[in-house]
């Protein structure tokens, strides 16, 4: 047995992925691992959220018609396009978690800046609808048009009085409170996306192993779920 | 165990054509006044967005079922988050007061 011998002594790293983990059977068991523990995570998130649907909820069934009024003066024209761009996203990360499973590197790539770019209309149109709400709140002097709970919040923009008015305030702690906590989502999404695919470029992923792909792919579709759930509960109140 | 099942792109086109004429479709109800209606078909076409997305985008379709038991549990603790919060403030009068 000369050739056997003259084997170097097996190293730590011989006879399996270098990508697989040492406590691991084998890949499949890794990604199974792996992929329970994204959804553990995601279904805490549904908690997480949880929280603020229960509260629109129950402020919603006691102030129909503030919520109504704050739902109108939002535009559904942005909030259905928006829509659209996030939907747009996650078919587009879709397709990278597809194109790693078939090896296709340069795709992989391709699709997840286009996640990035798609993920980055909707902040910026979410953006300017923050802005249109904030900016005249600041400064002194008339605060017309003011849609930030507080002492400067501008119930006439909604055409409520009184006590409406501060129901209207609650609809807009909800908004705000919402839509930020899934914009930040969205940003803390964009630098692990940028990681990804920085690993995707340098050649880490293949059909055998692409697991992060998938877990930032499941991550992107949660969020995009409770989008899916927010633009009618916020845009879309009553009839229009 | 290490079986992975790679679904065509086409499905992933499908489903976002099926996204998009149920985003349109959530839009379009809005010009009629169902009354309380209104609420129960945006909620239908929310979950059914949902829906697809779990099963399809995120693949809960082809997963392990204890896949399926972590998703329907996170609905369950949902779900009990939200009626045991309704039992309580539906059955006390509103507004609530401090001695509430």
């Amino acid at each position: 047995m000369p050739e056997l011998a003259a084997e170097a002594a097996p190293g730590p790293h011989d006879h399996h992925h270098p990508a697989l983990q040492h406590h691991f059977v084998d890949l499949g068991q890794q990604r199974e691992a792996a992929a329970l523990g994204m959804w553990v995570f995601i279904a805490q998130e549904v908690l997480f959220f949880g929280g603020l649907f229960a509260a629109y909820t129950v402020y919603r069934h006691q102030y129909p018609a503030a919520f109504s009024a704050g739902s109108h003066h939002l535009s559904w024209k942005i909030g259905f396009a928006n829509t659209l761009v996030l939907i747009g996203s996650s078919l587009t990360m879709a397709l990278a978690v597809y194109s790693a499973a078939i090896g296709k590197k340069i795709r992989v790539v391709g699709f997840i800046l286009a996640t990035i770019l798609l993920g980055s209309v909707f902040l910026g149109v979410k953006y300017f609808e923050y802005r249109e709400k904030i900016a005249p709140c600041l400064g002194d002097g008339p605060h017309a048009g003011c849609l930030v709970p507080g002492d400067r919040f501008d119930a006439s923009a909604l055409h409520l009085t009184g006590a409406e008015g501060g129901h209207a305030q609650i609809f807009f702690s909800l908004y705000f409170g919402m839509t930020g906590l899934h914009a930040l989502h969205m940003i803390i999404g964009v630098p692990i996306l940028l990681t990804i695919a920085t690993m995707a470029g340098r050649g880490r992923f293949s059909p055998e192993y692409h697991t992060p792909v998938e877990m930032v792919g499941l991550y992107w579709h949660f969020v995009d779920i409770i989008w899916i759930f927010l633009f009618p509960l916020l845009y879309l109140i009553g009839a229009h | 165990m290490s079986e992975h099942h790679v679904v065509s792109w086409r499905v992933y086109l499908a489903v976002f054509a099926a996204l998009c004429v149920l985003t349109v479709i959530t839009v379009a109800v809005t010009g009629y006044d169902f009354g309380p209606l209104n609420l129960i078909v945006a909620l239908a076409v929310a979950i059914t967005k949902a829906s697809l997305v779990v099963l399809f985008f995120m693949h809960a379709r082809y997963s392990p079922k204890l896949t399926g038991v972590v998703i329907a549990s996170s609905i369950a603790f949902f779900l009990i988050l939200v009626f045991l919060t309704l039992t309580d403030y539906l059955s006390r009068p509103w507004p609530l007061t401090a001695a509430g």
